[in-house]
């Protein structure tokens, strides 16, 4: 786009170059406008997008709000089609549990296979590295549901669960009979599932460490991890914590797998082998078969819900991941 | 090089146009009458708050080689891409001043750049064939791109023979652009901005990223589009300049320092900054 | 402690930590081998042709396919494509070149923060946006789900894409003369274009794996369907269907449904590597 400022106006010229102009019917112009408009416009697309999705999730919400404070729906823990009752909370504290657990499997491996790509593996391999980790993001989710239904979840039964329950069973997350559908199960497969969001983005982060701060490290003796720890860690940790919170919002979303291996049994239970129901599940259970416009709002109410918690979980995220990305401008020490 | 008719130098702050003569002529008969094919009259180019162009004034004849030399930074590259409005498109740039091609004022207002440039036409310091096109169609690619019609075989031909590139090239124009050597490629991109046949021709150290031999070609080839085009062209050798150009423009620091024909500059300058440039005393 | 032994001991650490990460790659391999191993081993037997082309047969008759839903999916991923493509590469593009503002800020950050809302939320708002004042579940409900999920990655994409075309090929193009428009479509996107190719086929692949949007929207069909007022059959939620079922002849058409997915995806994966070949001899 020529910015106006670029062009002088030049008073005694313009007739000449009014004249000039004609001559040569703006061929460029008609085209330019064209083509920029057509870009705002689909720029503009994206927060129409946006719009949208605010919009359909509130105006489905709404006939909820007629006898349901937000404060009562979330701390409820009845959910009664039948009687119009709803409460959020179990499905809440299933969605919550899960999540957190496949954080605490995932993001581990996430950082440490990260260095390990980054940091320890010989260059040379480079984008071969990335390959099983982009794989197992382009699988399904409902693919992961039918490994996770047909798979895990018996080898959770037979085994871990069983081996948990007897040297751990003190503690009483790991309490009660192994029947393998239940939080635990989803927590695993979502911790596979998630693997791949944090790996990447953790991935991109470590990238950006500046070599020299690196190798100023060894120069002083330190050793490889030393190194990584003293500059790698901290110069990317922001990025790490936005690349957690991405996992996080995957993870509170993710439906499919979940759906399958949880149990869809609404209840709160203190032990991680118990089955549980989780916000996604119930959407994907009930929604097709909803029936009372209530019901389709609770439902919805509950879409919003997600969307509200995923949307501050992202937008943080890539507030954290963009600076880090941006340089050496920190974000914090 | 023969030596130059004497000119008349103003300094730079007098927005009056200076005079050259073209090199062939009898030293004695300088012509003023004859119009200058490119005339900048007190050019100030803004990037933001830094004034990389500073109140610059010069003219160039027709059919004759302007060097513009002068240390890293000094505004070269600013200079010349002002020439055919290439800062339109860099946010923050802003051009003051006057720039005529032909008596037109390029920066008068109504002035479409996109038919200007096909009148004065770029070749860029590193080749930039367009990787998505083969030998003849990068050469093609202004009178494809513009909806040109006419025998673009034809025309491909006597562009690739007019940059020298024709019987390295002539049995595999189907290839990718990218698939010559840097200097081929530079040569291709002169075809390929000859092919929408301008009338001046602008080059910004269009040797830089060459080796000897292909540098030498390209230095060939603008003694033979001379007798076409006005040339401008950046470089950073001062035997280069010396080489190819009949008039030199010293740049410093934004300014215009010193310009008259190239053996004056470099044997007898009358600046001190540019006999310091030219002797290597810095820069 | 001496300084040799600390020496030692850190020697250790190094090594061992190198070791661990190591053996976390190593563990990445697991799930990944495993899914892949079951599901073709697992849905390998069920393969036939007439599992591509028939109609789903009741519990306990032998034979029957999944044609309807791989139609289906073809038809709703189609769809998608329809809307979300051009979209989804016009928001990138417009991100490239004048995404500099703050209004291009904005739309990038929407745009990354869009791309990590849930499918089923996305599912929730087609259903609002599209069955309601329709009516009834419709593969359209299903592509339009499908197309909102695909825009907001695919602008990013391109926009990465888009930027990475080097400045000087647009400074070329307009040296010569050619307007402004004409350079970025027949220049700077014609350049980035194989890159955009693959990311349209790796959204695509995306949208043919998705579920939790298509379940209250296309719902689900036992017939061929065509109509794109009608609700369609898909094969995710084939998959979905058959793996929940208590019948065991149905979990085995359920691997064999996944098998069948994970081909279409992988044959767009590969499909996206062949398509971008330069077609020009020597290119680079
Ligand atoms: N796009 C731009 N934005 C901001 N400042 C710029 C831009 N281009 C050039 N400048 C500034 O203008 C001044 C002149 O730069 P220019 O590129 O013209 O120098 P040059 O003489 O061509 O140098 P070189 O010989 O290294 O090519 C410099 O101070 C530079 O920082
Ligand atoms: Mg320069």
């Amino acid at each position: 786009m020529p910015s106006r400022e670029a062009i002088i106006d030049a008073p005694a010229s313009e007739a000449a170059a009014a004249q000039h102009h004609a001559s040569h019917p703006g061929t460029s112009n008609l085209g330019d406008r064209l083509f920029n408009s057509t870009l705002w416009i689909l720029g503009a697309m994206i927060l129409v997008v946006a719009g949208l999705i605010v919009l359909n999730l509130a105006v489905a919400a709404r006939p909820l709000a007629k006898d349901h404070s937000l404060w009562g729906f979330i701390t409820e823990t009845q959910w009664d089609p039948v009687e119009d009752r709803f409460g959020a909370l179990t499905f809440l504290y299933g969605t919550l549990v899960t999540s957190m657990v496949s954080l605490i499997l995932a993001v581990p491996v996430a950082i440490g296979l990260s260095l390990f790509i980054t940091q320890f593996a010989p260059p040379k391999l480079g984008r071969v590295l990335t390959m099983p980790v982009e794989l197992l993001a382009a699988i399904p989710s409902v693919v992961y549901g039918l490994w996770g239904l047909f798979i895990v979840v018996p080898w959770l039964r037979a085994s871990v669960e069983p081996w948990l329950g007897k040297h751990l069973g003190w503690i009483p997350l790991f309490q009660g009979p192994p029947i393998g559908l239940g939080y635990l199960a989803s927590s695993m497969i979502l911790a596979v599932m998630i693997l791949p969001t944090i790996v990447a983005v953790s991935v991109e982060v470590m990238k950006t460490t500046p070599e020299a701060t690196r190798e100023a490290a060894l120069a002083l003796g330190a050793t490889k991890w030393e190194a990584v720890m003293m500059t790698v860690i901290p110069y990317s940790r922001a990025g790490i914590v936005g690349a957690v919170l991405l996992g996080l919002g995957r993870a509170l979303g993710e439906t499919m797998a979940v759906t399958m291996v949880i149990g869809n049994s609404p209840q709160i239970s203190a032990s991680l082998f118990a089955a549980g129901y989780s916000l996604p599940a119930v959407i994907a259970n009930e929604f097709a078969e909803a029936t009372s416009s209530v019901h389709v709002a609770a439902l919805a109410g509950l879409g919003l819900i997600l969307f509200a918690t995923t949307f501050l979980l992202n937008a943080g995220a890539r507030v954290l991941v963009n600076a880090v990305q941006r340089g050496p401008r920190r974000v914090s020490g | 090089m023969s030596p130059a008719p004497a000119v008349q130098i103003m300094p730079p702050e007098k927005p009056v146009p200076m005079v050259s003569a073209p090199q062939q002529q009898p030293p004695l008969a300088p012509e003023p009458e004859t119009p200058f094919k490119v005339e900048v009259q007190d050019l100030n180019v803004y990037f933001r708050a830094n004034h990389a162009i500073r109140h610059v004034t010069l003219g160039v004849k027709p059919q004759t080689v302007l060097a513009v030399i002068g240390p890293s930074g000094c505004g070269k590259s600013t200079f010349i891409r002002a020439l055919n409005r290439m800062h339109d498109l860099v946010p923050g740039a802003r051009v003051e001043g006057r720039v005529f091609v032909d008596g037109e004022d390029l920066y008068a207002r109504g002035i479409d750049p996109v038919l200007l440039r096909r009148r004065v036409g770029m070749v860029f310091q590193r080749p930039n064939p367009f990787p998505t096109m083969s030998i003849y169609e990068n050469v093609a690619a202004g009178l494809t791109l513009n909806g040109i019609g006419g025998n673009h075989a034809e025309i491909v031909e006597h562009c690739l023979r007019q940059a020298a590139l024709w019987d390295e090239v002539k049995d595999r124009l189907r290839h990718a652009g990218t698939s010559l050597s840097g200097g081929q490629q530079q040569r291709l991109c002169i075809a390929r901005a000859l092919a929408v046949e301008p009338e001046v021709l602008l080059m910004d150290e269009p040797a830089s990223a060459l080796d000897p031999i292909a540098t030498a070609k390209i230095e060939e080839l603008i003694h033979e589009l001379k007798e076409k085009y006005t040339i401008v062209i950046v470089t950073h050798s001062m035997q280069q300049a010396a080489r190819v150009s009949d008039n030199t423009a010293f740049f410093y620091l934004g300014e215009l320092i010193e310009m008259g024909p190239t053996a004056q500059i470099f044997t007898n300058p009358r600046e001190r900054r540019t006999e310091d440039y030219v002797t290597g005393k810095f820069g | 402690m001496n300084l040799h032994s600390s020496f030692t001991y850190r020697k250790v650490v190094d090594r061992g930590m190198a070791l661990v990460c190591a053996l976390f790659f190593a563990l990445a391999f697991i799930p990944l081998l495993s899914v892949l191993w079951l599901v073709i081993s697992k849905g390998a037997a069920g393969l036939s042709w007439s599992f591509f082309t028939q109609l789903p047969k009741p519990v306990g008759e032998v034979g029957g396919g999944v044609g309807n839903a791989l139609l289906g999916t073809l038809f709703m991923v189609g769809l998608a494509c329809l809307i979300g493509l051009p979209l989804g590469v016009g928001a990138g593009v417009f991100l490239a070149e004048k995404g500099d503002g703050t209004v291009g800020r904005s739309v990038r950050f929407m745009a990354e923060v869009l791309s990590g809302v849930p499918s089923i939320v996305v599912g929730i708002v087609a259903y609002a946006l599209v069955v309601i004042p329709m009516g009834h579940f419709s593969a359209i409900a299903g592509g339009v789900a499908l197309a909102i999920l695909m825009i907001p990655t695919l602008a990013r994409a391109t926009e990465e894409l888009v930027r990475v075309v080097p400045a000087s090929l647009r400074e070329a193009s307009l040296a010569l003369g050619v307007a402004n428009w004409r350079t970025s479509i027949r220049v700077v996107i014609r350049t980035a274009m194989s890159g955009i190719v693959t990311a349209c086929l790796l959204a695509v692949a995306r949208a043919a794996g998705e579920t939790a949007p298509l379940l209250f929207t296309a719902l689900n069909n036992q017939y061929w369907n065509t109509d794109p007022r009608q609700p369609t059959a898909s094969l995710t939620v084939a998959i979905f269907n058959y793996a929940i079922s208590p019948y065991d002849d149905w979990h085995a058409k359920a691997w064999t449904a996944a098998l069948v997915l994970l081909i279409v995806v992988g044959l767009l994966n590969i499909a996206s590597r062949v398509l971008t070949r330069s077609r020009l001899k020597g290119a680079r």
